[in-house]
């Protein structure tokens, strides 16, 4: 067990350089001699291959795109080297097509001497492509004529299929005397970080040299020497702090076009940056899904048994599809304990765009399905909700619906316990009746969780480099991409804990393949939990060392009467000091560098299910969470507004306040989007949102003080204690507004988001009732 | 066209499009006049020269926020603005709202109160609200939300930047009621920071 440290409220060690608008980020670093990339993507703009979503590429007209002044080389798929195919777990991604699989595939790519010749360069193209029959929704995908996307995939359209089951879902829920059905269906989401994806490259002696905003540097040479028959280890591949990326930039977005635009720039500089509505046309969305939901229980509110289906859209290539299918099924049945569980999965190749990873990665998608049929059942049997969630709620010492044991750190009851106590909770009725005129209110409760990490099956390793300067200062190689999430500055916060230094004596550099050890990608809230671990112990390595080499100056021979201070190793009984920067000069470089890594713990005799996963399941760890909404509905427009939200996270504990508020409310943010302003809008494969006007995120008046509190605990493996909470907090709003919703209402809201129109539908059809819905239904 | 203006406090004059955009104008065009001598950190080592790299492309429609500047005191966004729009204008980016070494109260408030997350929608957030300041030094929360409202932010919620809006309004109010002089060591302006809960909800 690490020993706890005090708690440091404390800045960001990132955060002034960002708030002087001194921080580089991948594009700023850019020469000025760059020549400009950018992909001819047929199906996304004006011309004659406009909306062909799929597509045999016939041929690609470069001449009047050459014939432009300043264009210097068009390519198409035959002048890729390699295999021309990307992917993180499955390779079936063209880096430029010769068959198109959604509107945004790319057929070429243009380099120019400015951005103005390679906006004229792509306009002049023109592709000649036949178009093929498509399908755009996922269960007709599955039929029987369907259009196959990838004709050499032996499962069809059907990327993964998959069950988890424990117990007999099936007669339990013959047998539950109260059950509960509903079908639920949540929509695409678009990333919309603020900093479009971007990145440069050079081809120099040694390789291919890439600054790129990405979370998955060291991921990114095998993807990008596999598809351009590079040797991954010549590639290097720098990752600043990123604009943002939640899940967006997890794998390869510019990076293999940036490579093999590279590859034909005679060695100069090439930059490419997608600008918006590229980023929405080409970039990875979070997946829609259809869930068909059973959930059973006893007349006391014991959970019995879940039965669900659900489909997923992955769109045109794989990318994560399983992955994210994989942590929706694990979630599926919600941080409870259920005896019966089954529940099957089918992830689905459409000519939509391509869906990946997005924060609350999979969760996010069935957890208004879970709650709602909660709350169904909380109503059906008259129960109180956050009643019938606390009988329910999993603790130390219960099984998973999985069936895994909950054997680390888990307070969703103490979660609950502080929701039932808010007065968010404990004055709904008064709240509720206090509605101004043509104005309906409502409360609601959601309790979510998050796994954290790969899961079974890949190591989740981190390796931390740890050096001190030639003047006594350190320096942490961070190697976890910083998106914005905070895990450089408290890696700086744990190192300066955990050498007992000075935050200003802490140093940090920013993942650069070349200089840092592989340490995974900044995904799956394992970002501080695993690299945080390994650097704790870099941390110790290095003290271990300090003591040593000062016991030999210092002429003492027991490790134990001397101590580590700040600026100096200290003689403890004589007080006799041996400054870290005297040190520093007689130690080589190699002698001043510690590396220690990490590997997550993973679950132990895992069930004997959920075979048809590859890799990821099931998980050991978990962040947990109860969020509350208020919302008002104005009964003529069904807008809805988010007056009060309250998110209470378990995170194991908290390191530092900020960075875990920073990370709550930040993710309850986007829930309330996901919940009621994101609507993605597709039409046969084109997308109708292509700009942040048309696809609304939530501005500053959009959203309320979300209060963020913490239900803390310590998880033994975690480093201080603490767990991940970047991904947990997306997944409570879009239940927790349903909910509040539905209370409002008395008609629960099953389609995502919750636009006025839908709401306002609702409006009208719970005034045709006579009281509150019934959800329930009984077997 | 010759183009002469003021990029935070000192004189720029080159040689551009007039109807260049604004936005790359500042990130583009300045990198031809010679810098300050320093370069861009990372393994670029690219020569920044006059370049305002903080100011950000987010949506280059008007849409994010992010390219927010000043013009003559004006918030503006640089990505709808031409190149003739700049001249003999004082342009203000978020680098250039305090003085080196001395950060402006806003950027303070900014990084105490937890309003950075990735960062890249800070530049222009804090021009929104130095903007929002220089014509209402006491602002509610529900005013600050307000002019923000046309600045997007992907990370944080809105809550820490609100916040860090009436905490800079706090000091701001503290500093021209007591002038100090050691602005950046913060010890004569502490006493602001008590101000920062102020005009909630």
């Amino acid at each position: 067990m690490i020993p706890s440290g005090p708690h440091i409220p404390q800045p960001r060690a990132d955060a002034l350089a960002k708030a002087l608008g001194a921080e580089r980020y991948a594009l700023d670093t850019a020469p000025a001699d760059c020549l400009w990339a950018g992909a001819y993507r047929p199906g996304a703009v004006p011309g004659p291959s406009f909306g062909v979503a799929h597509g045999r590429v016939r041929s690609v007209d470069v001449s009047a795109a050459l014939a432009v002044p300043g264009v210097v080389r068009v390519l198409t798929a035959v002048d890729v080297p390699g295999t021309n195919r990307q992917g993180i777990v499955h390779k079936d991604q063209p880096v430029l097509c010769d068959v198109v699989r959604h509107a945004g595939d790319p057929v070429a790519l243009v380099l120019a001497e400015s951005a103005s010749a390679l906006r004229l360069g792509l306009a002049a193209l023109r592709a000649d492509i036949e178009p093929l029959p498509a399908v755009f929704d996922p269960e007709l995908a599955l039929k029987k004529n369907a259009p196959l996307l990838h004709p050499q995939h032996k499962g069809g359209n059907l990327l993964l299929r998959a069950v988890i089951a424990k117990g007999d879902a099936r007669s339990a829920l013959k047998s539950a005397p109260v059950v509960v059905r509903g079908a639920f269906s949540t929509p695409v989401q678009e990333h919309a970080f603020l900093e479009p994806q971007c990145g440069w490259a050079q081809m120099l002696p040694g390789g291919l040299h890439m600054t790129v905003s990405t979370q998955s540097p060291f991921r990114d040479r095998f993807e990008i020497g596999h598809a351009l028959g590079l040797n991954p280890f010549s590639i290097r591949i720098v990752a600043p702090y990123l604009g943002g990326g939640f899940g967006g930039k997890d794998g390869s977005t510019v990076q293999c076009l940036l490579g093999l635009a590279a590859l034909n720039s005679d060695g100069r500089p090439v930059r490419m940056a997608w600008d918006r509505e590229e980023s929405i046309l080409a970039g990875y969305k979070r997946h829609a899904v259809r869930l068909r939901y059973a959930l059973g229980a006893e007349r006391d509110g014991t959970l019995v048994a879940l039965s669900c289906r659900l489909v997923f859209d992955t769109g045109a290539y794989a990318h994560l599809g399983g992955e994210v299918m994989e942590l929706s099924m694990e979630h599926a049945g919600g941080p409870y304990r259920i005896p019966h569980v089954r529940v099957e999965g089918r992830c689905v190749y459409t000519n939509n765009p391509v869906a990946g990873a997005f924060r609350g990665f999979g969760v996010a998608q069935v957890s208004p399905a879970f709650e709602g049929l909660m709350d169904e059942l909380a109503a059906a049997l008259g129960m109180d909700p956050l009643a019938l969630r606390r009988k329910n709620a999993l603790g130390p010492g219960d099984v998973n619906t999985s069936g895994v044991a909950v054997t680390s750190s888990s307070h969703l009851p103490e979660c609950l316990d502080l929701a039932a106590a808010h007065p968010l909770w404990t004055g709904r009725d008064e709240w509720r009746k206090a509605a101004p005129p043509f104005t309906l209110r409502g409360v609601g409760l959601a309790a979510v969780f998050n796994g954290m990490g790969y899961g079974r099956g890949l190591a989740d390793m981190a390796i931390a480099k740890l050096e001190m300067t030639e003047t006594g200062g350190f320096l942490v190689y961070n190697a976890v991409a910083d998106m914005g999430q905070g895990n450089a500055s408290a890696f700086a916060l744990l190192a300066a804990q955990e050498l007992n230094q000075e935050q200003a004596a802490i140093g940090l550099v920013q993942p650069d393949t070349e200089r840092c050890h592989p340490s995974g990608s900044s995904s799956a809230g394992r970002t501080t939990y695993t690299f945080g671990n390994a650097l704790v112990r870099a941390c110790a390595a290095m003290r271990r060392k300090l003591l040593a080499r000062a016991a030999m100056a210092l002429l003492v021979d027991d490790l134990d009467a001397l101590e580590l201070i700040p600026g100096a190793v200290r003689h403890k009984a004589t007080g006799k000091a041996l400054p870290l920067a005297v040190m520093a000069r007689f130690l080589t470089r190699d002698d001043r560098v510690c590396v220690a890594e990490a590997l997550m713990p993973v679950a132990q005799n895992p069930p004997a299910t959920g075979k048809d996963f590859v890799i990821g399941f099931p998980h050991l760890l978990f962040a947990y969470a109860a969020h509350l909404a208020r919302v008002e509905v104005d009964e003529l427009t069904g807008r809805v507004r988010v007056c009060d939200y309250a998110a209470i996270t378990d995170g194991g504990r908290v390191l530092n306040r900020q960075g875990f508020d920073q990370q709550a409310q930040g993710g309850a943010a986007q829930g309330i989007g996901y919940a009621l302003f994101e609507d993605f809008r597709l039409s046969a494969g084109v997308i109708k949102t292509r700009d942040l006007s048309t696809y609304l995120i939530p501005t500053a008046l959009d959203l309320p003080d979300i209060e963020s509190l913490a239900a803390e605990g310590f998880e033994e493996t975690g480093p201080h204690g603490l767990k991940g909470v970047g991904e947990v907090g997306m997944n409570g709003p879009a239940p927790a507004i349903a909910a509040a919703l539905s209370d409002a209402l008395g008609v629960r809201l099953r389609d995502l988001p919750f636009t006025p129109e839908r709401v306002l539908a609702a409006v009208k059809s719970g005034r045709n009732k006579s009281g509150r819905n019934k959800g329930g239904k009984r077997a | 066209m010759k183009l002469s203006f003021h990029l935070n406090g000192t004189p720029v004059a080159l040689d551009t499009a007039p109807d260049r955009r604004a936005l790359d104008v500042l990130r583009e065009d300045l990198r031809a006049l010679p810098g300050h001598g320093h370069t861009a950190r990372g393994a670029g080592e690219a020569d920044e020269g006059r370049a305002a790299l903080d100011v950000k492309e987010g949506c280059g429609t008007g849409e994010c926020g992010v390219c927010s500047i000043l013009v003559d005191g004006e918030h503006k966004l640089a990505c709808l603005m031409l190149a003739a729009q700049l001249e003999g204008r004082r342009v203000t980016t978020a680098a250039g709202l305090g003085a080196p070494g001395r950060p402006h109260a806003v950027q303070r408030a900014f990084a105490e109160m937890g309003a950075v997350q990735c960062g890249f929608c800070t530049p222009g957030m804090e021009i929104a609200a130095a903007a929002l300041l220089a014509r209402n030094p006491a602002p509610t929360r529900a005013e600050a939300r307000r002019a923000l409202s046309g600045n997007l932010c992907r990370c944080t919620g809105y809550v820490k930047i609100v916040d860090a809006v009436l905490a800079a309004a706090a000091m701001l109010r503290a500093e021209r009621a007591a002038p100090c002089e050691t602005y950046e060591s913060g010890e004569a302006c502490e006493s602001g920071e008590a101000g920062a809960g102020e005009g909630g909800k």
